[in-house]
């Protein structure tokens, strides 16, 4: 090896100037297959405080588990217009909202399948580099055999898993806690 | 599916900490726990892949995005993009965002009491092309002053951002210039531990990018992880060997 990757810095609090042309808020695409479900969340700090100069990516797998990139060569469907990619900032309460689809289940270490999930980067002023976290769906089978689920200690595991709503079926809410006792689980990736 | 190769990991040191104190918006924002080590997947090798569709070709010059020349000093600001392999990622989205030469950025939560420039916007974007190389024109930013403590000023700097081929490869950083005195005093050019990886940050003058009676030329390489040593990888570097 011959080179060193280039160090983070962090987004600092300007960063819709360079990132607002990219904000995608509708993560499938219009005529993607699966089932729709809208994501609505805050970033919180430390105090409880809302974080609302954050910015969130998300990558996901279509409803097949079929990633649109080159190196997925499995045999599974691609869909015209999927992309499977995001980009939502905090408004000033700290929240952010998106739509997508389920996606299907993809392959993991040995062979196993991984549960559906999203692969999530968290972007802040303050945050030196981005926070790296996966969300999961609830009442989801595939939750209990999934690897980096099991990575987790199992009193954790729940801040990675998106909460049903009352009375909005086609809705999930899910918390990003960056500090403190609830603080969301953060990867190593 | 063949099985995955992994993206490296970064050497200790040369990546910034979450918490770093004297950047006092880490102190609330950093975690605390310690982040859980995943093997890349299928989820992590693989990343949105954004294209020349949706890529504006003009999006690269900062200084032709309205009717007049914004006020500054004009430069150009180019490198490549190259993994740790030191193989080129052709086709590859570079995002900047910056401020004015006055150092006042286009955002309504910039309060300095600096003049903002109608003729700049401070945002551009750019695909490398077949040789990982990236081009833009812009203004030099200025320095400003900022709250993290007394009479704290930021290095003029240019926001980078960049997705690489992967989840993994996302990067995210700053370019300074070379001799800018207000280094040594900023806590966010610093924040790495490792000192030559800190000063892989601050941009190169480049006779060979400058141009005659119209701007000097700032060279600033980026480095994305690369793939661990895998057969397949040996193979395409020797295919890349005989292509030379």
């Amino acid at each position: 090896m011959s080179l060193q990757a280039t160090t983070w810095q962090t987004v600092g609090p300007f960063f819709k100037i360079g990132l607002a042309w990219l904000y995608q808020g509708d993560v499938a695409g219009p005529g993607a297959s699966g089932d729709r479900v809208t994501i609505e969340g805050r970033i919180l700090d430390g105090d409880g405080q809302p974080v609302p100069d954050g910015v969130i990516e998300i990558w996901q797998a279509n409803s097949h588990g079929k990633y649109a990139h080159p190196e997925d060569t499995q045999d599974k469907p691609l869909e015209p217009g999927f992309k499977g990619y995001g980009r939502i900032p905090t408004d000033d309460h700290g929240c952010f909202r998106f739509t997508t689809i389920k996606p299907g289940r993809v392959p993991g270490p040995n062979g196993h399948q991984q549960a559906p999930h999203l692969a999530v980067s968290v972007f802040t002023r303050g945050l030196l580099r981005r926070l790296i976290t996966r969300m999961y769906f609830p009442d989801e089978p595939g939750n209990t055999e999934d690897f980096a689920l099991h990575l987790v200690e199992p009193d954790r595991r729940h801040t990675l898993i998106a909460k049903k709503v009352a009375n909005r079926p086609a809705t999930l809410e899910w918390t990003i806690i960056l500090q403190g006792t609830n603080e969301t689980v953060f990867f190593d990736c | 599916m063949t099985p995955i190769a992994p993206y490296r990991r970064f050497r200790p040191g040369t990546q910034p900490n979450h918490l770093h104190p004297p950047y006092v918006s880490s102190i609330k924002r950093a975690p605390y726990k310690q982040l859980v080590y995943l093997p890349h997947t299928l989820s992590e090798v693989t990343g949105p892949v954004i294209g020349p569709e949706v890529v504006d070709a003009k999006a690269c010059d900062l200084t032709r995005q309205h009717s007049g020349e914004p006020i500054g000093e004009r430069i150009i600001v180019g490198g490549r993009l190259l993994d740790e392999n030191s193989r080129p990622l052709p086709h590859t989205l570079v995002e900047i965002w910056q401020a004015n030469s006055a150092g006042r950025y286009l955002h309504s939560h910039d309060q300095h009491n600096a003049p903002l420039d109608p003729n700049f916007t401070g945002c551009g974007h750019a695909l490398t092309d077949s040789q990982g190389r990236y081009r833009f024109v812009t203004i030099r930013p200025g320095e400003y002053p900022w709250g993290n403590h007394y009479n704290a000023w930021r290095a003029a700097h240019i926001h980078f951002s960049v997705f690489g081929p992967a989840f993994a490869t996302r990067l995210v950083t700053q370019m300074y210039f070379p001799g800018d005195p207000l280094m040594p005093f900023d806590p966010i050019f610093n924040c790495t531990a490792d000192e030559k990886a800190r000063n892989r940050l601050i941009s190169v003058f480049d006779w060979e990018t400058t141009i005659p009676e119209q701007a000097l030329g700032y060279r600033f390489d980026i480095i994305l992880s690369g793939r661990e040593a895998t057969p397949l990888e040996t193979q395409t570097h020797t295919a890349e060997g005989k292509a030379r």
